[in-house]
């Protein structure tokens, strides 16, 4: 070894001194603080996002995802494939082998029996489990040893990163748990509010809805970490008041879902003392526009069902104009700053499966007028609003009751005004709208409007199951109670073939371009969906707090171990 | 004064049970599902599941019913139970939080501590600084001190405690870094230096709500001062040659506090209730906030908890003034 590597040897172990030295709990606290506060720590039992972050500091999945959407070994040795041999050939079922000496927080050895237990528990069907979704088509959990998990499916999963994937997914403690099986669940109250994990940090005080207190999990597989003693996370309040809390006066470290006004965002980030950061995932803020007829002169049962086309909202010329007197830049302005992006697209992201759609970016008012004019929408005894056929171009237009959807409705309100629409606006109290109640005519599967908006993103990274939702035979009618994602009733016989072969289809490239040929199948090329703006969520760190790696595909807090007190 | 009392009991039961029945209808009756917070990702079969896990899907009067028996049996007996380490309740269903899934009353045990000391703090200091106010601006009627008072009690009165809170908070906090925005419920006060850090997260809450409370009860002792100032007895007791503090103190106060005291008797409920929007604003883990989040979640069984043990108090604290008024005042005893 000559001088020169020794030199260099040393300039290295320099460069990683600042890690050497990190040591666990030495940091002091870190503190966190949710617009809505935390309701229970078992995410089986929860799908509220603010349960499901407070929980991931906590109890762990076998795997997750980084800040790319990339997959990434939790308590597994790795991820498994079909090269490795962890998935096999015939894609029915996926081996986990866990980490050797993984303990959980009481000091107890962490077992594949665990993991089976886990999925049964969710399993239970009269558990009500809130992750459901995530063990469907699963056919058998088993533990093969202490240190080895193989699920088997009913039928060949191109996608078997489901179940235990994601913050969403953990992995519970058989010995907690066991007396909690089925209707007991929602009893347990203290397993529920402070469960065993694995992971960072370690549940010492809850307060339903108020706060929860941690410390670091002296059992946490990386020794070194977390730098933080301890934790807490205080709930309440609203977005303005979490957002002034980290960026005025710095009582807290993070903030979650901090999404205020877009000049209230500007104002507290020139204060200097923290940085707003946002996770792009998928959520999609889109006009969905109605292929069946809502008209109130239909008999109930035939009212926006198949049996009845809308009178103007089949004429794709109607819908294209609709879209391009949309000026997408200003609404994301006003609504949401930094928290926003206008988009063209229902699959916004990861950008592998995101189309290069951009079209419809540039609003074109006078295109618009062209295209209606020669589609043979015109204003014939001048009221302004054109009409073809003795059918008028009057919209009803739906959303919830939300500030930033009342500004959007009035803005694109004006713009159809412009283009010769005349609009009427609705707001419905959002627990009725998304409430699935069939009873009410007011929801958003039903749709007695013309066109409504609201927003929707898909779980993970993969779009299938959400491209599904399109198909014929998902449109919600009275003979499925109204149930379904398909709420523009749209049927298109080449999309739902071109579902079945993207669901055959395993090579990442080609699922890739088929599921942005049916992005743009529903957007570009027939404005069924008129998508407006890509959300992001909103948070805030002070400058204070380092490590801060911001994730829209788990949860934000997915690093939590990794963060540290800037000094 | 015991029949009377008696029988302002009896009347309060069937008032109450009445009050039950319409506030579990209403809450029930109000458009809107529990599960409508859940994202849109979760397929309508997980949603159903759900709904049924939860018992929200049974008939409304099986509910109420079951209501019923889990208020006035089940969590009494869990109380007692709690207190004597009898087993009375058994392993009886209690009523359960949709939202923690949590026992209802084992939230608002835990909550009820924060409300009373920062809003009952709010109310006694109202009360503190609302009596003089009042015997001072009628004893002094239109002058300097009594428009100023008048403007005081205006300004509490008009301005709502939303708006005050959040100008508090960008005074104190933002600008003067005097107190925190946020409370912080783990907070236990051992030694000087946590008590004053407690002092200093209670303060702003505090001056809101205290602010509101002085500017009606002022008001009332005033006008109830003036009515009593131009009595005759006041005329015999001046004649008499008593000092001025002896008439204003003794004779005239005794008399008008009298409806003042009810006043303020009918005002405690509104300590829990009033204070939901300053609880929720100060992050003071309170009945109030717990209120409004349960509503937002569509949490039914802590809605209608906690709206009936309002409707309770409600209740309660009027046969409270009716009998404090009966003994304040002998004309009013119906024996």
């Amino acid at each position: 070894m000559n001088l020169k590597s020794a030199l260099l040897g040393a300039v290295c172990a320099f460069a990683m001194a600042p890690a050497a030295f990190a040591e666990r709990g030495t940091d002091g606290e870190v503190k966190l603080t949710f617009p809505q506060a935390v309701s229970i720590m078992n995410p089986y039992l929860s799908s509220g996002t603010k349960d499901i972050f407070a929980a991931s500091m906590v109890v762990e999945p076998l795997a997750g995802y980084d800040d790319t959407g990339a997959l990434i070994a939790k308590l597994v040795s790795e991820i498994p494939s079909v090269e490795n041999g962890g998935i096999s050939e015939d894609l029915t079922s996926i081996t986990w082998k866990l980490l050797p000496g993984l303990l959980w927080g009481d000091g107890s050895p962490v077992t594949a029996a665990d993991v089976v237990f886990t999925g049964q528990y969710c399993m239970d069907p009269a558990g009500g489990c809130a992750q459901l979704s995530k063990f469907e088509g699963i056919k058998s959990i088993e533990a093969v040893d202490d240190a080895t998990v193989k699920i088997t499916f009913n039928a060949p999963k191109p996608n078997p990163f489901t179940a235990f994937v994601g913050s969403t997914s953990p992995v519970l403690q058989k010995a907690q748990f066991a007396a909690c099986m089925g209707a007991a669940a929602p009893t347990c109250t203290d397993p529920n509010s402070m469960p065993l994990g694995t992971g960072p940090f370690k549940v010492t005080g809850f307060t339903v809805n108020d706060t929860v207190s941690m410390e670091a999990n002296a059992n946490y597989r990386d020794a070194t970490k977390p730098a933080f003693a301890s934790a807490v996370i205080k709930g309440g309040g609203d977005a303005e008041g979490s957002a002034r809390a980290v960026m005025s006066t710095g009582e807290f470290d993070y903030a979650w879902n901090t999404q205020i006004a877009p000049d209230s965002q500007a104002a507290m980030a020139a204060e200097g003392k923290g940085v707003f950061v946002v996770a792009f995932g998928t959520l999609v803020e889109r006009l969905e526009m109605n292929m069946t007829d809502p008209s109130a002169d239909l008999p109930e049962g035939e009212r926006a069902t198949v049996k009845h086309p809308h009178p103007f909202l089949t004429d794709i010329n109607v819908r294209k104009a609709l879209s391009m007197a949309i000026d997408r830049q200003t609404l994301t302005e006003v609504g949401y700053g930094a928290g926003g992006a206008p988009t063209c697209n229902i699959v916004p992201a990861p950008a592998l499966y995101a189309s290069d759609n951009t079209g419809c970016l540039t609003q074109d008012i006078e295109g618009a007028k062209a295209l209606l004019e020669a589609a043979g929408w015109v204003d014939t005894n001048g009221d302004g609003i054109r009409e073809k056929d003795g059918k008028n171009l009057s919209i009803l237009y739906q959303s919830t009751v939300n500030p930033i959807r009342q500004d959007f409705q009035a803005l694109i309100k004006d713009w159809w005004a412009e283009i010769g629409v005349e609009t009427e606006l609705k707001a419905i109290d959002p627990s009725v709208f998304f409430g699935g109640d069939a009873g009410s005519p007011d929801t958003f599967q039903k749709f007695y409007a013309d066109v409504e908006m609201y927003a929707n993103n898909f779980d993970g990274t993969d779009p299938e199951a959400y491209l599904t939702q399109y198909k014929c035979d998902k449109a919600p009618s009275p003979e499925n109670q109204w149930q379904g994602e398909n709420m523009n009733r749209f049927c298109d016989p080449a999309y739902d073939a071109m579902i079945a072969e993207l669901s055959g289809t395993r090579d990442e490239a080609k699922r890739a371009e088929l599921a942005k040929k049916l992005n743009d199948m529903v957007t570009k090329d027939s404005s069924i969906v008129v998508p407006l703006v890509h959300r992001g969520t909103l948070s805030a760190h002070s400058n204070a707090l380092g490590g801060v790696k911001i994730n829209a595909w788990d949860s934000e807090l997915w690093n939590v171990a990794d963060w540290f007190r800037v000094k | 004064m015991l029949t009377f009392t008696l029988r302002r009991l009896l009347l309060a039961l069937p008032t109450l049970l009445f009050i039950s029945l319409i506030i579990f209808l209403l809450v029930d009756l109000a458009p809107g599902s529990p599960m409508s917070e859940i994202p849109l990702t979760v397929p309508p079969e997980v949603r159903q599941k759900m709904i049924e896990a939860l018992g929200a899907d049974q008939p409304v009067f099986v509910r109420y019913i079951l209501w019923l028996r889990q208020f006035f049996w089940v969590e009494p007996a869990t109380l007692i139970d709690g207190w004597f380490g009898l087993n009375l309740a058994g392993n009886e269903q209690r009523i359960l939080s949709w939202q923690s899934r949590s026992p209802v009353f084992t939230v608002i045990g835990q909550r009820i501590p924060q409300t009373l000391t920062v809003i009952g703090t709010a109310y006694l200091l109202g009360i503190a600084i609302a009596i003089p106010i009042g015997i001072y601006s009628a004893y002094r009627q239109y002058s300097f001190f009594d428009q100023l008072g008048t403007l005081v009690a205006m300004i509490g009165f008009s301005v709502p405690t939303f708006f005050s809170g959040t100008l508090f908070i960008i005074i104190f906090a933002v600008w003067l870094h005097w107190f925190p925005t946020k409370y912080d419920t783990t907070l236990l006060v051992t030694d000087w230096p946590s008590f004053v850090l407690q002092l200093k997260q209670m303060a702003m809450p505090v001056m809101v709500l205290a602010l509101a409370n002085a500017a009606a009860i002022s008001r009332y002792m005033r006008s109830s001062m003036l009515e009593n100032m131009g009595q005759d007895y006041v005329r015999t007791a001046r004649a008499k040659g008593m000092t001025e503090r002896v008439v204003v103190l003794k004779h005239v106060l005794r008399n008008s506090l009298i409806p003042v005291v009810t006043v303020i008797a009918l005002g405690i409920p509104s300590i829990f209730g009033g204070a939901i929007i300053t609880e929720n604003l100060f992050g003071v883990n309170g009945i109030g906030a717990a209120l409004i989040g349960a509503i937002h979640a569509n949490d039914l069984p802590m809605v209608q908890t906690l709206a009936f043990i309002f409707a309770v108090l409600i209740v309660v604290f009027n046969l409270i003034a009716d009998v404090l008024y009966g003994l304040l005042d002998p004309r009013i005893r119906y024996e």
